[in-house]
């Protein structure tokens, strides 16, 4: 059988290779989904969307609520916490970057940046850390060293603007995707 | 030292079944007539007591998820009802819950037991590999386990320790939300953590097969590290092993049944008596008190991917201690040098867990525990990095008897028949 014997192998040697190969394939394309299985469903990719009232909200105040699973500060600052933030060398942080989804990534972390109306702050309430829920700072009971939010589990401290400034966290707090249909209305997402 | 099986087969049936399934063969060469070294200690009854443990926790364990219900709405209530209603609901679930302490206070007695008689060193190197992965497994288990109750401690630990897979550049994100199943810890979440709860105890149960399997081949160190030279050095497993195992466990059992009965919540942390509630974590937030070591790495740390680094390596390392120490002589019984920094190991060890049971910031004698967890954090890696390779090569060890009959006995044995 001379006509099966060449340099590329047998007959058998082919086979070999090409059931070896197709069931390497097919055991791949059959473990896809018992891995997909693990991502967010559909019914939790479905985009929620939600509108804050601000009506109520007085300088100097923090509401929460919760936001595709998350919580989400809506912060009326001081004129006093917006100097602060303001005042603040970019260049010195240690995250630059304004982390806001209705910006380019590359944006910096100006607080014009963080905040569209220096007035509401908004922001998700996620620790860039591990997760946790930072806790608000307010004259009367200070949190961290920089007025924002301190965060309990791990100590990442953030400033008025949310941006980390001392402790594990390496990122700004993340800005939401939002806009005001009006004065005291905003929606995000 | 497993040597030629000595079972000898005496009725019709046993010869039938020693042709066909040799289970017999298998229980009276491993259990009954196992050649034991006649030195083990106190500290050698741990093993079988972790055994028990495991077999504790898979009955309460299948008996709880009877009652138990995994959906985020529910599971906080069901374990309630568990605890209120159903009968003897209470006793088996703070069985469960304390089983799962006294299951890491024996593997920890039986680790650091390891270590300080090296028992890891050759040709035992796969059995302490085999258990320090049967070590992680115990760990993910519990960690899936807390989670269930679905109280804030449940949530938020759930939330933080997922969240270290968001440390690794890149893919991170993607790999905490895979794990979630949803953009946070969820519903999704309770429900494939106790699918994995409920699997993960009997893969460990095939593993300890492994690691019994691997003991069987060399059988067991013995606090004096030296070798077994015959016979004359070793004793039958039952009855001498299998009556110590159970005295020492019968006293183990009844600390075990003091924190059941007279202080169930002694490990517990009160938050998780509060449902679950995305939006507000607890001011403090801790784990349970068997992984505050690791903790204490983390926090200590002050950049997100080196902390994570850091605690996960302090894992990691434990598979290298076979090779890590240089040292010819096994047991810390002649190593004088290394029995001074094993204690200072272990005494790091208890440091590492007060700092992570503290608050982030807390300080003590004027010294911020921050600073305390990484020196302790240093030398828990100098320990196993630089101590032990280093130690073994300057260190004289002191003069090992030269046998176990001779040590035990004294010298009027020193001349064995053989």
């Amino acid at each position: 059988m001379a006509a099966t014997m060449s340099d590329a192998g047998t007959r058998r040697d082919f086979l070999y290779v090409a059931s070896g190969a197709v069931g390497a394939v097919g055991l791949t394309a059959a473990a896809w989904p018992f891995v997909d299985q693990m991502n967010p469903s559909t019914a939790a990719l479905a985009l929620a969307s939600t509108e804050v009232e601000l009506g109520a909200v007085q300088p100097g105040q923090q509401v929460i609520v919760k936001w595709r699973g998350h919580p989400l500060f809506v912060r009326r600052r001081t004129p006093a916490e917006i100097e602060a933030a303001k005042a603040v060398d970019v260049a010195s942080l240690p995250d630059p970057l304004a982390n806001n989804n209705g910006l380019p990534e590359s944006a910096p972390a100006t607080d014009a940046n963080r905040a569209t109306k220096p007035e509401w702050l908004i922001l998700i309430g996620v620790c860039t850390h591990l997760g946790c829920t930072p806790t608000v700072s307010t004259p009367q009971m200070p949190e961290g060293d920089y007025g924002g939010w301190l965060c309990h589990c791990h100590g990442s401290m953030y400033d008025t603007a949310g941006r980390i400034r001392k402790g594990p966290a390496p990122r700004n707090l993340e800005v939401p995707p939002y806009t005001f249909l009006s004065d005291t209305r905003v929606k995000v997402g | 030292m497993s040597g030629p099986s000595t079972y000898n087969p005496n009725s019709g049936i046993e010869r039938w079944l020693d042709a066909r399934l040799p289970l017999p063969r298998l229980l009276h060469d491993t259990i009954h007539t196992f050649p034991t070294p006649k030195n083990l200690n106190i500290w050698y009854t741990f093993g079988g007591i972790l055994a028990f443990c495991l077999g504790i926790q898979i009955v309460t364990g299948i008996v709880l998820a009877m009652h138990y219900v995994a959906n985020a709405g529910l599971a906080f209530d069901s374990v309630e009802s568990i605890m209120r209603d159903v009968n003897y609901g209470w006793l088996i679930r703070y069985m469960h819950a304390n089983g799962a302490s006294m299951f890491f206070l024996a593997v920890y007695i039986h680790m650091f037991r390891g270590v300080y008689y090296g028992s890891y060193k050759a040709p035992r190197e796969l059995i302490w590999i085999i258990g320090v992965l049967i070590y992680l497994l115990m760990m993910a288990t519990a960690f899936f386990g807390y989670v269930l109750p679905w109280g804030q401690m449940s949530f938020w630990g759930a939330t933080v320790i997922t969240n270290l897979f968001s440390a690794i550049p890149v893919v991170g994100q993607h790999i905490a939300t895979w794990l979630w199943g949803d953009f946070a810890v969820g519903d999704a979440t309770l429900n494939r953590f106790f699918s994995l709860h409920y699997l993960l105890p009997f893969i460990i149960a095939g593993v300890v097969g492994l690691h019994i399997w691997a003991l069987h081949v060399p059988g067991n160190n013995n606090p004096l590290g030296i070798d077994v030279k015959g016979p004359q050095d070793t004793v039958p497993f039952h009855p001498y092993y299998t009556v110590k195992d159970a005295f020492y466990l019968t006293l183990f059992v009844i600390l075990f049944a003091v924190f059941v009965f007279y202080a169930p919540d002694f490990f517990g942390n009160p938050d998780n008596y509060q449902p679950a509630n995305p939006l507000v974590t607890p001011p403090d937030i801790v784990p349970e008190w068997y992984l505050l070591p690791y903790y204490a790495m983390l926090r200590s740390i002050p950049n997100k991917l080196m902390g994570v680094i850091v605690m996960a390596g302090a894992q990691v390392t434990l598979v290298f201690i076979p090779w890590l120490d240089t040292g010819r002589v096994r047991s810390c019984r002649f190593r004088p040098l290394m029995k001074q920094f094993f204690w200072v190991f272990a005494v790091v060890c208890v440091v590492l867990g007060y700092c992570g049971s503290q608050s982030v910031d807390a300080a003590r004698f004027g010294i911020p525990l921050v600073w305390v967890a990484r020196i302790a954090t240093a030398y828990y890696y100098a320990f196993f990095w630089l101590i032990m390779p280093i130690v073994g090569l300057i260190e004289t060890p002191k003069k090992i008897p030269a046998s176990i009959s001779q040590s035990v006995l004294g010298d009027s044995a020193a001349a064995p028949a053989e």
